[in-house]
């Protein structure tokens, strides 16, 4: 195998998780470097991840989710990886379904690959009110990209180089993947959904409350139609 | 037409504002193209606290009739709202390079262990 692949793990005060999401992904596959972005832990999370064999990236401060994924693309770009895979550092992910997520991208039937937890086989229930939101960022990103999109708010990835640079770029904040994927389409990348299933979470909570979550859906909407407006930035793929 | 009184008492703090600004500038507090709209600010409302026949004109070109101050309270309203409005694009700058500097920081520092780890071993 001529490329190299890489899988971006995020993480905040993981301790509990995420040196079995590392050892798990090694374990799939050994050829897969890992690198894990720990954004501003407070415990031990880099630490263990290090030990469990991953590249450590120690961000100063918590950045959030949507700068510390970014700084993984980033390095993902600067070390030249044309395949990356994305993970959450908290062990709702398989790495077992990572074949269904690569395949595509080795085939070069899409840009990015998006594990969705409701296209077909998923049997994943959320909570009424998250359901609520993601159906609805489901029907309007579906309507801006004018393709089916289940998942919006999948952290579970996977994309080739053209992908890594459009994200090393320009990437949204906060609560990204909705506006992520508009942004993908906007570029002329080509978009997948494929349906894996996810693992309730091992350790600690989500990282959306529901105050939070109200707060977010306002803004991701914001985002949304001022993107709309937006020219696609140039630098980022072409 | 505006109180004398009104209109000397708005001068007297048109110009505290521009002198205090000034200050800030030359006393290296205050970077120059942040003061340029509060020194816009400050120079809008001397001219109209002064001058209070101008004052007049525009207050019947909106329509107050009954008391010309009020459009100098709402002028110095609109250039607050301005400077605030720059403040917010200044701030979503810096929050943005703060973010770009901590992603660098990070990145540099893994590259400079994995280098350290290479030569130590």
């Amino acid at each position: 195998m001529a490329e190299r692949r890489i899988a971006i793990v995020p993480a905040r005060n993981e301790s509990g998780a995420i040196g079995g999401v590392v050892a798990e992904i090694r374990a799939f596959d050994p050829d897969l470097d890992v690198v894990v972005i720990d954004d501003g832990s407070t415990d031990a999370t880099g630490d263990i991840a290090g030990a469990a064999g991953a590249t450590v990236i120690r961000l100063p401060f918590n950045l959030g989710i949507g700068g510390a994924v970014q700084t993984g693309f980033k390095y993902a770009l600067e070390h030249g990886y044309s395949l990356a895979v994305r993970l959450d550092g908290d062990g709702q992910h398989d790495p077992a379904e990572l074949p269904k997520l690569i395949e595509p991208v080795l085939k070069g039937q899409a840009d990015i690959v998006v594990g969705s937890r409701f296209a077909g086989s998923g049997a994943y229930r959320p909570p009424l009110a998250r359901r609520v939101g993601i159906g609805l960022f489901a029907r309007i990103v579906s309507l801006l990209v004018r393709q089916r999109v289940t998942d919006t708010t999948s952290g579970f990835q996977a994309l080739n180089d053209r992908g890594i640079r459009l994200f090393a770029h320009d990437y949204p904040h906060d609560y990204p993947e909705v506006e992520a994927t508009v942004m993908v389409v906007r570029h002329r990348l080509r978009l997948l959904e494929v349906p894996v299933r996810m693992r309730e979470r091992e350790h600690g909570r989500s990282s959306i409350t529901a105050v939070r979550s109200l707060y977010y859906m306002v803004k991701v909407l914001l985002a949304l139609v001022v993107g709309m407006f937006r020219r696609t930035s140039p630098g980022g793929s072409s | 037409m505006t109180p004398f009184r009104v209109s000397l008492i708005a001068t007297v703090a048109s110009l505290l504002l521009i002198l205090v600004v000034f200050e800030l500038i030359r006393s290296r507090r205050l970077r120059e193209r942040y003061a340029l709209l509060w020194l816009l600010t400050g120079c809008v409302l001397l001219v109209l606290s002064a001058w209070r026949g101008g004052l007049n004109t525009i207050a019947g070109w909106v329509g107050v009739s009954t008391y010309p101050p009020a459009v100098l309270f709402a002028i110095g309203t609109l250039f607050i709202l301005l400077v605030l409005l720059h403040y917010s694009t200044v701030i979503s700058k810096l929050a943005d390079q703060n973010v770009i500097l901590a992603q660098r920081l990070a990145l540099l520092e893994e590259r400079l262990r994995s280098r350290d780890r290479v030569r130590e071993s």
